[in-house]
């Protein structure tokens, strides 16, 4: 009887065969282990500490010109809620939407879309980058957010601000929701935008009132905004990860990458 | 074989933080097609969304028999890839459509979470070790000794020679396979100094919060849909390396140059007797 002796060669294509067959089942399983996920994640951290190291708080995101506007401005996620609450806003053309702006302020406010349209506005072009990896360039006009803040007075153990949306992304999902830190809340592009592109903003795009948080992705940019509130920690907000997304899916709640 | 004929080939430094660079390579990879399949259209210049116009796109067409088949857009160029791109087996062997098939990201299923986690975890390790190689290496003098092409290498001639050589699968032996010779000092030099800063910097101008702090990024490269389809074309290039470093090391002796990266001794292939 002879013995089976691998060559080299063999073993070499074997330990090949071997690891590839281990490295994907491997890498699923990891990627569902808690421990892992939170290792991973770690990295989060490290990416908002070094962003914002670099990037000054007032520092403005890119403006472009009307010449490098995207002929169509992809609408992503919601294009049309069906709740009741977003039906009954859109019959009578927003005319009955009213923006709750509440929590840990002073003066809790009720706006309409013609108080927000007296406000001051800004009108900026920007780029939105959405997570899975487009870009389209569009025109935001809108009411800063922080002069909507500074008008309900916020309390000083404010650390972050809740969007509260009127969209659900499907049957038996939540109401989509979104925060951002006062940094970003008080940016001068951040902007709570009622038109896009010279016109009042297509429901697809988020009408009446949409985020726009320039220096993150699309996710941040919450669309069909009913509510906006001040909280000291988000871990009471609905799943806790300060986001839809980041409850759901594990997205980043730091999305400046 | 004798003793004289086992030489130290990599120091420590370099050993330990190929196998890093190895697996990190590997992992980012994997991740960034996962990241790829979220949106599986390459676009060039500022902006680009599904209403634009692309480079590349993978997607997946119903033929005449009804079944579903996978294909590449490339310029004016329609192929079909069915099985690998665009459509291929999911988890029960069933036909789906997905632009890189599982075997090929991280995780296997569709997730652009995960694989952005993947993808950033192993991109700071990724970047923080190479960061740590080519400080380590112009300090010892690697970069200058062992991987710049020495006076002599640099003419026509040589260059021709190897190609050559190469071609023939001929490989250095004796003293002269001390040394690294001018293609493979070349593409690490490539990879080193050329692909891997444009890997970061074009990864970095995908960022939103990058790009607000440099404005000027996203210009050199012509804007980020440019950056992005440059960070992919990037990514073929370092795979391609990546196939013909593996085929080389199997080709030249793979008993012989896996052990030189694990414990560093290499023993020189002996003189052809003529």
């Amino acid at each position: 009887m002879t013995a089976h002796v691998w060559t080299r060669r063999q073993m070499l294509l074997r330990s090949g065969l071997a690891f590839g067959g281990m490295l994907l089942p491997g890498c699923d399983r990891l990627n569902q282990a808690p421990a892992f996920k939170h290792l991973l994640g770690s990295a989060e951290g490290l990416t908002m500490s070094a962003q914002r190291l670099l990037l000054p708080r007032q520092k403005l995101a890119t403006e472009f010109t009307a010449a490098d506007l995207s002929p169509v401005f992809r609408s992503n996620g919601s294009s049309r809620p069906d709740t009741e609450v977003y039906q009954q806003i859109l019959a009578d053309n927003f005319a009955s939407w009213n923006l709750r702006v509440d929590g840990l302020v002073a003066r809790p406010l009720g706006l309409s879309l013609a108080a927000l349209r007296a406000m001051p506005s800004r009108t900026q072009i920007t780029r939105h980058d959405c997570v899975e990896g487009w870009s389209a360039i569009g025109q935001w006009t809108g009411v800063p957010l922080g002069d909507v803040l500074s008008l309900a007075q916020l309390h000083p153990q404010t650390r972050y601000i809740v969007l509260h949306c009127a969209d659900r992304l499907w049957q038996g999902a939540g109401l989509y929701y979104e925060s951002i830190d006062l940094i970003d809340a008080y940016h001068p592009q951040t902007l709570l935008a009622y038109a896009l592109n010279g016109k009042a903003l297509p429901v697809a795009n988020g009408a009446p009132l949409r985020l726009r948080v320039e220096r993150q992705l699309g996710y941040k940019q919450a669309k069909y905004i009913m509510r906006i509130e001040a909280v000291s920690d988000l871990r009471n907000v609905q799943g806790g990860k300060g986001g839809f997304w980041e409850d759901l899916g594990g997205y980043e709640w730091y999305a400046g990458i | 074989m004798n003793a004289r004929n086992i030489v130290y080939r990599h120091s420590r430094a370099t050993r330990i933080m190929h196998w890093i660079n190895a697996l990190s390579v590997l992992l980012v990879l994997m991740s960034g097609l996962q990241i790829f399949n979220a949106h599986p259209r390459l676009h060039w210049g500022k902006f680009g969304a599904d209403a634009d116009p692309t480079l590349m796109q993978i997607g997946a067409m119903r033929g005449s028999d009804n079944r579903l088949a996978g294909v590449v857009l490339l310029g004016h160029a329609k192929l079909t890839t069915t099985g690998v791109l665009g459509v291929s087996a999911d988890a029960s062997g069933a036909p789906s459509v997905r632009a890189f098939p599982r075997w090929a990201t991280i995780p296997s299923f569709q997730d652009l979470a995960s694989g952005r986690r993947w993808h950033f975890f192993f991109a700071w390790i990724l970047v923080i070790n190479s960061f740590i190689y080519l400080l380590v290496s112009l300090i010892s003098r690697h970069v200058q000794r062992d991987l710049l092409p020495a006076r002599g290498e640099l003419s026509f001639r040589h260059f021709f020679q190897e190609i050559c050589d190469h071609a023939r699968l001929k490989f250095p032996r004796g003293e002269a396979a001390r040394r690294y010779n001018l293609l493979q000092k070349l593409s690490y030099l490539f990879v080193i100094f050329i692909l891997g800063p444009l890997m970061l910097a074009t990864g970095l101008t995908m960022s939103p919060g990058i790009d607000a702090a440099v404005h000027w990024l996203p210009d050199l490269f012509g804007g980020r849909q440019s950056a992005r389809t440059l960070h992919f074309i990037a990514a073929v290039l370092i795979t391609l390396f990546v196939v013909v470093h593996l085929l080389m090391v199997l080709l030249a002796g793979p008993f012989n140059e896996i052990r030189s990266m694990i414990t560093g001794r290499y023993t020189l292939p002996a003189e052809k007797s003529r």
